[in-house]
């Protein structure tokens, strides 16, 4: 389990769960889950249209991340937030099935981008991985009093001369790159439920943004581990594991808001 | 070119898609209309997402996809409904909760299918559809489903439509939120595992959301809106069939998914819908 092929996948898997655990902070308090879920799925057709046009795959994914990011914020000025999203992210997913019907080679890379498959990742991939994890922790940090504040009390964040809409393009921004940068190694269902589990169970555990924030990268790191060991003895989708894991952090939070703290 | 290939109008499996999809895009536009409304894409999207758990179950053990898609669905509606949850940025963590639990599962049977089953191409025909894969015999079942949703929705429309609105003032004229909140969640899940069977699970919201939100900005009455968006997501199924059966002569013996066409109709008739809007109002 710790042989040296298993390397890059450890060390690949626990950045983008610190990352994943970081900006997922933001997306709770923010409650742009749907965007979170959004984002990685309307990006994978990328990999396929890179793949399609022979270019390299990370290429391919900014660039449908940039689309999906572009997408919501301009169709949000006239609609509903949440109708915004969906039809963004139904178009990107058009847009991906004729390019998977095209280049039908490809579609046994599908199950891999949608639920992940982290066991085997070349060493080729961790550096790319590394720097644009730095980039998006390093946004965060930079953006974290706009974010908290707009995400709190949008009145006094504008009052304050904060532009909201920039604040959450800038967000969305920083989601999308964090999406492209992740989806390749550990796949769109995998992002968004580590974004989302971690950052709903270390809220109910402190009140503190800073301390929850770091809660969240932790437990993000803690569920990835455990996710990927036990995929490792038994075989079954790491997914899976992720999935559950999330699902039971949101569970014990609540349970705890409840009846603990 | 021809706009009819020849054996458009004979062709057995073109017939099945044009019933069973013309079916899902009245459903849907139908409940799409009253989850716009309600600001419930999320939990549309999700549901459908979800039942592709079902979905895929069905094909481990050989029963009829519709029955895993739709078990599944409802079971996922009363799960959100369960925690019951009325701010709207909690609901959505309810929902991506619900919504990453289910994809895992998707996920472990997919991986059941292709271990023990090989067959590879569950993962594609039950996230993105095969529309001309379905089998005829489903016609039935099919139609049955979406009349009683259609029945359901016809059945509470005033309640329904006012909860949407308000729902402070259907609470106070003794309209009971709740149970209006869970049969239009029960609804919803019919309706996405319709058009979930057809287009796919991923890109049955299109069909949800699509043509509602196009009719919303161009109808003032809600009456006229459902209307509209029956019409709208008709046409965008007819349309795509229609075209995804002429793509064959496009690239020689190799189809366009008809998803992508219908996606694609629906997405101009959306932007198409912004500018009569800005038109009418200049």
């Amino acid at each position: 389990m710790f042989s040296s092929f298993m390397t890059n996948t450890w060390a690949v898997a626990s950045m983008v769960a610190v990352v994943a655990g970081i900006t997922g902070f933001f997306v709770v308090l923010r409650g742009t889950t749907f965007a979170a879920h959004a984002l990685p799925l309307g990006t994978f057709p990328g990999a396929a249209a890179a793949s399609l046009l022979g270019v390299n795959e990370l290429f391919g994914l900014i660039v449908f991340s940039g689309l999906g990011v572009i997408g919501i914020s301009q169709l949000g000025r006239h609609q509903r937030n949440d109708v915004a999203t969906a039809l963004t992210l139904i178009t990107l997913l058009g847009l991906g099935t004729l390019f998977l019907s095209l280049s039908s080679q490809y579609s046994q890379a599908v199950y891999a981008l949608l639920f992940g498959e982290v066991l085997g990742i070349g060493s080729g991939e961790v550096a790319p991985v590394a720097i644009i994890s730095l980039a998006v922790i390093a946004a965060t940090v930079l953006l974290f009093r706009p974010l908290l504040l707009t995400a709190v009390a949008a009145d006094l964040g504008a009052a304050r001369g904060i532009s909201n809409r920039l604040v959450d393009l800038a967000f969305l921004s920083i989601l999308g790159l964090a999406t492209a940068m992740a989806l390749p190694v550990v796949g769109a269902l995998l992002v968004f439920s580590l974004m989302v589990g971690p950052a709903a169970a270390a809220r109910a555990l402190t009140g503190r943004p800073v301390l929850a924030m770091l809660f969240s990268a932790g437990i993000a790191l803690l569920m990835v581990w455990s996710a990927i060991a036990l995929s490792y003895w038994s075989n079954w989708p790491v997914g899976f594991f992720v999935g559950t894991l999330a699902a039971m952090c949101y569970g014990v939070g609540r349970a705890w808001m409840r009846f603990g703290g | 070119m021809l706009l009819f290939a020849p054996g458009f109008f004979t062709s057995e499996p073109v017939r099945t898609a044009l019933i069973i999809g013309g079916g899902a895009a009245v459903v849907s536009a139908v409940v799409g209309v009253f989850t716009v409304i309600r600001g419930q894409s999320f939990a549309g999207h999700a549901l459908a997402d979800v039942s592709s758990a079902g979905g895929s179950a069905a094909y481990l053990v050989g029963v009829a996809p519709m029955l895993g898609f739709l078990g599944m669905a409802v079971l996922a509606a009363g799960v959100m409904e369960a925690f019951g949850v009325r701010r709207a940025r909690e609901r959505d963590l309810v929902t991506g909760i619900v919504l990453g639990a289910g994809l895992g599962l998707t996920a472990l049977f997919l991986y059941f299918d292709v271990t023990t089953r090989s067959t590879t191409g569950a993962a594609i025909s039950v996230m993105f559809g095969s529309m001309f894969a379905i089998p005829a015999g489903i016609i039935a079942p099919t139609l049955g489903v979406g009349a009683g949703a259609l029945l359901v929705v016809a059945a509470i429309y005033r309640p329904l439509l006012l909860c949407s609105l308000d729902a402070d003032i259907a609470r106070v004229r003794g309209v009971n939120v709740r149970l209006v909140g869970l049969l239009h969640l029960t609804v919803l899940s019919l309706a996405v595992t319709l058009s979930a069977m057809t287009i796919g699970a991923i890109l049955s919201t299109a069909l949800l959301i699509g043509p509602a939100a196009a009719a919303l900005r161009l109808a003032r009455r809600p009456g006229a809106a459902i209307l509209i968006a029956v019409i709208i997501g008709l046409g965008a199924v007819c349309g795509g069939v229609l075209l995804a059966y002429d793509s064959y002569d496009w690239t020689p013996g190799h189809g366009w998914p008809v998803s992508f066409f219908i996606v694609a109709i629906i997405f101009v008739v959306y932007l198409a819908s912004g500018l009569a809007r800005r038109g009418r109002t200049a």
